[in-house]
């Protein structure tokens, strides 16, 4: 068996001779699960080891982080200034306006912001790992770094994963914040309400339950989005199509996986509640 | 044939024994055996696909092999675990057929990351050898570009460049001089000559460019069908009466 790649090149080959095509897709289907699950314990085994790499930690969360702001919050803002203007007719037919803030401050905070957010980062963050690492595989890079002595998993994929994680929730708070603002100002569209009335309506109506869960799922929503995309690009096939596919890949499997730990998560939390 | 690569054990660098390497059926290396003197630069030839590429790439583990043993420093490397493997790649340079430059990182920063994780430097020492090894390899005024502003030349020798700057005692070249035009492949040869002996290093060259095999080797093995077939000087091979040998020079 060989490494790496090869060794997954060589399973995929073996499997197409095989079986029926139902058959291959659900042999392949678990053998990706496999090969993402040591992934994953790869991960775990590398976070803990010599060298930290803490200068790329840093500069992987000012790329994820800071040049992601803008769009997490443009689209927050109108993410909260379209609910809150599609909400008002329904609530005014029942003459509970005044729920109007409270409303969508617990729709965005308890699911829509982290969601939202999650599938931009899934978008603009997942494709451009996908893609970076890819070409890095592709054009011999990571080997060289193998070659190198360096340890390229480590200072590549776990620095990228630690930055995604730490990086994901920070944004969704900063997404809903900017959502509560396109709220306020959807509010005053069409009625008057100061700042402080809105956010004193806000808070009056969000405890500890809306905003804990809401917050711990986006950990894991930063993590998946970092792991799926750090394994399509490591798992790249050769040649620039597979760059392509690496990078479609992640944004694909990494917003499904954003769903999938929204649902679970969602259980949860109504379990507990 | 069998005794072909093999020379008396000894002063080498570097020794594989009976290597064979498979990628599902297909046998690319069938039963490999050479040694490589110290200071000896080695050129290996043969056609595309042949496997020259996988057998340097199973020297630094990149590609585990089936059977047979590498021995470097007298541990077998297919058998060395992660750790020590990564200490041994410290002295082993591989210069990649594309370069590999790393696209994110300015040349200095190519330079200097194969340094990060070794011994403890001050940032002047770093700079010292990030700028000796690029007067080594003639360009001196690229460190702050990135590697999409040099040209082919350019950045093969960067990548020599950022190889040699650990002092490797065995360097690896896979297909330098590919891509480039006769003149710059002519003088990368000629650097890697230059290197070799500044260096006092073991090298072993794949390529398909006789200039180059004329220029850098001290002795050549042709590889074919998963076995070495031919050994000796290039003007030992360039008389051999054997056409697939022949074929090579004309």
């Amino acid at each position: 068996m060989k490494t790496g790649e090869i060794a997954q090149t060589t399973t995929r080959d073996d499997l197409a001779e095989e079986g029926p095509s139902f058959m291959k897709k659900v042999k392949s289907f678990f053998i990706e699960m496999a090969l993402l699950s040591a992934f994953m314990w790869k991960f775990f085994k590398e976070l803990f080891k010599r060298p930290f790499e803490f200068n790329e930690i840093a500069r992987q969360c000012y790329i994820i982080g800071c040049r992601t702001l803008p769009l997490v919050g443009i689209t927050g803002f109108i993410m909260g200034l379209v609910l809150t203007i599609q909400s008002r007719p329904t609530l005014a037919e029942f003459g509970a306006e005044s729920w109007l803030p409270a409303m969508v401050a617990v729709s965005i905070i308890r699911e829509i912001g982290p969601v939202i957010t999650a599938l931009i980062c899934a978008g603009k963050v997942g494709s451009g790992i996908g893609a970076e690492l890819a070409s890095m595989k592709v054009t011999e890079q990571i080997d060289a770094m193998q070659v190198s002595g360096r340890r390229p998993f480590k200072y590549l994929a776990v620095t990228r994963m630690i930055a995604t994680t730490l990086m994901v929730p920070l944004l969704v708070v900063f997404s809903d914040t900017i959502s509560l603002l396109g709220s306020f100002f959807g509010c005053n569209l069409k009625g008057d309400i100061s700042v402080h009335l809105f956010f004193s309506q806000v808070f009056e109506k969000l405890d500890f339950m809306d905003i804990m869960p809401a917050f711990i799922k986006t950990i894991f929503f930063g993590f998946g989005i970092g792991l799926i995309a750090c394994y399509k690009g490591f798992n790249s096939d050769k040649g620039t199509e597979g760059v392509g596919r690496s990078a479609n890949s992640a944004v694909v499997i990494g917003s499904l996986l954003v769903f999938l730990i929204d649902m679970i998560a969602v259980q949860l939390t109504s379990l507990f509640s | 044939m069998e005794d072909i690569g093999k020379e008396e054990t000894g002063n080498f660098a570097l020794e594989i024994k009976k290597l064979k390497v498979s990628f599902g059926t297909k046998v690319v290396l069938k039963d490999i055996n050479l040694l490589l003197k110290k200071g000896e630069n080695l050129v290996v030839l043969g056609k595309s696909g042949s496997g020259k590429s996988v057998l340097i790439k199973c020297l630094v583990g990149l590609i585990e092999p089936d059977e047979g043993e590498i021995v470097i420093q007298g541990s077998d490397t297919a058998r060395m675990k992660e750790r020590d493997l990564e200490t041994l790649r410290k002295k082993i340079g591989f210069l990649f057929q594309s370069a590999a430059l790393y696209d994110s990182m300015t040349v200095r920063e190519n330079l200097e990351f194969p340094l990060e994780g070794t011994e403890a430097r001050t940032e002047e020492e770093t700079e010292t050898l990030v700028m000796e090894a690029l007067q080594n390899v003639g360009l001196p005024d690229t460190a702050g570009k990135m590697p999409s502003e040099l040209s082919g030349g350019m950045r093969k020798r960067i990548g020599l460049a950022r190889t040699l700057i650990l002092k490797p005692e065995i360097m690896l070249y896979d297909e330098p001089t590919t891509g480039l035009d006769p003149i710059t492949s002519r003088e990368i040869s000629k650097l890697i000559l230059e290197m070799q002996t500044k260096n006092k290093t073991s090298s072993i060259i794949i390529t398909h460019d006789m200039e180059c095999a004329r220029i850098t080797g001290n002795r050549i093995l042709i590889i074919k069908d998963g076995v070495f077939s031919a050994e000796g000087t290039f003007e030992e091979l360039k008389k051999s009466e054997d056409p697939w040998v022949h074929s090579f020079f004309e």
